[in-house]
C-alpha cells in the first residue's frame, strides 16, 4: 500500500494534518491577513471577542489586535520548533552513529557524555542558556536544540549498533567502503524510519518549550510569539480572559497536530507494529 | 555483579556527573557576556569604575578564572555555596530555607500523576476499544499537547476567579498565624492548584505509557494461557500483566526528576510558590550567580540520587536482571 494511503488510515493524523496545513497557512500569510505589525494598537483596548466585528477575537490592554498576535506568533513557534530539532537531529545522529558504529572506547565516551547532558534539567538548562546569552530567536533555537539532542543519540546509537552487524554492513566494509560512506549510504537509510518519528515529536516538544520561554519574559522582543501573550494577560486574567485563552488554544491545536502527525508516521512506517498501541 | 559493588561503582559516576554540572555551569556563567558587578553597581545607582572594582574585588571577581573556580570548589566541599551577591545571606541558608516548598509541591505532583495515570491507563487498556477508553485517551493526548503555564493561568480564571473556590497565589494565607493543624490544612488547600497543574502533564504520559505496555504484554504467551486456564480477566490484569507492565513506567518514572525540576520553575513563578524554582529564576534575572550556581549543585545532587535510587530499586522490580552494566 503506498505510504500516504497507510498514513491516511490513521483519521487522528489527517485531522493533524489538516490542522497544521491551516497553521502553517495561516503564518504564511500573515502579512496578507494583518498588514498591520501585530504590536502596533488598531482598535479600542480590552475589546471583548466579536464587540467589534473587525476584531473577532478582541484586543488587548493596548489596543493591539489577538487575531494578528496570533498569526504572526504561529510563525515563531513553527520556525523554531522545525530548526531547533532539525539541529538537534544533526547533533544526534551524529553523536549517536559515530558512538553506535565505532564502538568501544568511543562508544564509552559519547553516552557517558550524553548521559550527562540527560541528568541537567532540561527546560532549567535551556533558561538558564537564553537569559545568559540573551534572549533572541537564534539564542532561543540553540537552547532548546542542545537540551533536545540526547533523546535522538541513544536512539541512533540503538539502530547503529544492531545494523553493524548485519550482512548487508559487513559485505560494504569487506569490499573496502569506509566507515563515513558505509554509515551515510548503508546503515542510515535503514535507520531513518525512526529518526523521522522522533524528530516529529521532538517539534512538538520545542514548540512547548519555546512557548514557556517567551511565557517566561525569554522571548524575541522583536517577534510576537504566543508564549509572550499568555505571560502579558497574565496580569489581566480577571479584566480580559480572551487575552490568555485563544493563544493558549493555539498551541495547544499547534502541538497535538503535530502528536497526532508524528503517531500517524510511526503507524505508517511501521506496519508490523500496527495495532500495537492500540 | 554483587549489590553492594554496583552501589559503590554508581555512587562514584554520580559524584563525577555532579562534578561535571558545577564545573560545566561554572564556566557558561562566568564566560557569559554581562558583569554581576556593573549590574549591581548599577542598580545602587553609583556607576563610577572605582565602585564597580571595589564591588568585584569583594566578590573575587577580579581572580583568574581558573582561581575562582577552584575557589568555588573547595568552598562547596565544606558546605561553603558562597553569599549571595543581592542580599548578603549565605546561598546554602537561601536554599535549604526554599527547598522544602519545592520538594512538598514536586513530590505531591510525582505521586498524583503517578497514581492517576496508572489508574487511568489500567481502565482504558481494560476496557480497550470502549467510550471510557476512547475518553481517557483523548484527555490523555489533549493535556500531552497543552503548556503547563496555561494549564495553570486557565486553572486560576476558572477555580480562583470565577469560582472563588481555590487560593490563586503563595503558600499559606499570609498573616494568618495559624499553626499545628489549620496550618497544615491552609497548606494543602493552597497546593491542591499547583500539584494538578504540574502534575496534568505527566498523567497524560502515565496514562498513554502504561495503556501502551499493558497491551503489549496482554500479547504474551504467558497471559493467553493464563485465559486459556480461565483466570478471571481482572486477576490476569493484576498478577500477570502490571508486574511485567510496570517496567517501562518504572524506567519513565526514575527519569521524571529532572522534568519535575523544570516545571517548578514555570509552577513556582505562576503560583507564587516559595520553593528553589523561583529562587533559580528570581536569581537567574538578578545575575546572582551564587545563588544560580547553588540551585544548580544542589537539583543536579537530587537528580542524581533520585536515579541512583531508581538504579537500585529497579532490581528489586525486575529481579531478572543482574545488572548487566
Amino acid at each position: 500500500m503506498p505510504f500516504f494511503l497507510r498514513f491516511a488510515r490513521n483519521y487522528g493524523a489527517l485531522l493533524g494534518l489538516a490542522i497544521l496545513v491551516l497553521v502553517v497557512m495561516v503564518a504564511l500569510l500573515a502579512p496578507l491577513l494583518f498588514p498591520a505589525s501585530p504590536w502596533q494598537s488598531v482598535g479600542d483596548p480590552f475589546l471583548a471577542p466579536s464587540e467589534d466585528p473587525s476584531y473577532p477575537l478582541g484586543t488587548d490592554m493596548l489596543g493591539r489586535d489577538i487575531a494578528a498576535g496570533l498569526a504572526y506568533g504561529a510563525r515563531v513557534s513553527l520556525l523554531v520548533g522545525v530548526v531547533s530539532t532539525a539541529v538537534a537531529v544533526v547533533i544526534g545522529v551524529t553523536l549517536g552513529a559515530l558512538a553506535g558504529f565505532y564502538g568501544g572506547r568511543a562508544d564509552d565516551l559519547l553516552m557517558r557524555f550524553t548521559e550527562f547532558f540527560q541528568t541537567i534539567p532540561a527546560f532549567a538548562m535551556a533558561v538558564v542558556l537564553v537569559a545568559i546569552f540573551s534572549p533572541n530567536i537564534v539564542s532561543i533555537t540553540l537552547a532548546i536544540a542542545v537540551v533536545s539532542w540526547p533523546p535522538v543519540a541513544r536512539l541512533v546509537r540503538a539502530e547503529f549498533l544492531s545494523l553493524r552487524s548485519r550482512e548487508f554492513v559487513q559485505a560494504a566494509i569487506v569490499v573496502g567502503q569506509t566507515g563515513p560512506r558505509i554509515m551515510l549510504t548503508q546503515i542510515l537509510p535503514n535507520a531513518i524510519s525512526p529518526i523521522i518519528v522522533t524528530a516529529s515529536l521532538m517539534v512538538a516538544t520545542a514548540i512547548l518549550t519555546e512557548s514557556s520561554l517567551s511565557f517566561l519574559g525569554l522571548g524575541d522582543r522583536n517577534m510576537m510569539s504566543w508564549g509572550f501573550m499568555i505571560g502579558a494577560a497574565r496580569t489581566m486574567l480577571r479584566e480580559a480572559w480572551w487575552m490568555s485563552v485563544f493563544p493558549g488554544v493555539a498551541i495547544l491545536l499547534t502541538v497535538l497536530a503535530i502528536n497526532l502527525i508524528g503517531e500517524g508516521l510511526n503507524d505508517a512506517m511501521n506496519p508490523h507494529l500496527r495495532g500495537r498501541k492500540g | 555483579m554483587k549489590t553492594l559493588e554496583f552501589a559503590v561503582q554508581r555512587l562514584s559516576k554520580a559524584a563525577l556527573v555532579v562534578v561535571g554540572v558545577v564545573v560545566l555551569n561554572f564556566l557558561l556563567i562566568h564566560l557569559a557576556p554581562g558583569d554581576p558587578a556593573s549590574v549591581l553597581a548599577g542598580e545602587a545607582g553609583a556607576g563610577d569604575a572605582k565602585f564597580i572594582a571595589q564591588l568585584r574585588a569583594q566578590f573575587g571577581l577580579d581572580q583568574p578564572l581558573y582561581v575562582q573556580l577552584w575557589t568555588y570548589l573547595k568552598g562547596v566541599l565544606t558546605g561553603d555555596l558562597g553569599y549571595s551577591y543581592r542580599n548578603q545571606v549565605p546561598v546554602a541558608t537561601l536554599i535549604l530555607e526554599r527547598l522544602p516548598a519545592t520538594i512538598l509541591l514536586t513530590g505531591c505532583a510525582f505521586i498524583f500523576s503517578l497514581v492517576l495515570g496508572i489508574a487511568l491507563g489500567v481502565l482504558a487498556a481494560y476496557r480497550r476499544g470502549s467510550i471510557i477508553d476512547s475518553a481517557v485517551m483523548t484527555g490523555a493526548l489533549i493535556f500531552y499537547a497543552t503548556p503547563l503555564f496555561w494549564i495553570a493561568l486557565m486553572a486560576v480564571l476558572v477555580f480562583s476567579i470565577n469560582l472563588d473556590w481555590l487560593p490563586p497565589f503563595d503558600m499559606e494565607t499570609i498573616g494568618a498565624g495559624l499553626t499545628g493543624w489549620a496550618r497544615a490544612l491552609d497548606i494543602a488547600h493552597h497546593l491542591i492548584l499547583p500539584t494538578v497543574t504540574l502534575g496534568l502533564f505527566f498523567t497524560a504520559i502515565y496514562t498513554r505509557l502504561t495503556r501502551a505496555s499493558i497491551l503489549e504484554v496482554m500479547d504474551l504467551d504467558f497471559v493467553k494461557t493464563a485465559r486459556a486456564k480461565g483466570v478471571p480477566k481482572a486477576r490476569i490484569i493484576r498478577r500477570h500483566v502490571l508486574r511485567n507492565a510496570i517496567l517501562p513506567i518504572f524506567t519513565f518514572a526514575s527519569m521524571q526528576a529532572g522534568q519535575l525540576v523544570g516545571g517548578a520553575v514555570l509552577t513556582e513563578t505562576v503560583f507564587a510558590w516559595p520553593g528553589i524554582g523561583r529562587l533559580m529564576f528570581d536569581a537567574l534575572m538578578q545575575r546572582d550567580y551564587p545563588v544560580l550556581l547553588g540551585v544548580f549543585l544542589v537539583t543536579a545532587i537530587v537528580v542524581v540520587i533520585v536515579n541512583l535510587v531508581a538504579d537500585l530499586l529497579y532490581r528489586v522490580v525486575d529481579p531478572r536482571i543482574e545488572a548487566a552494566g
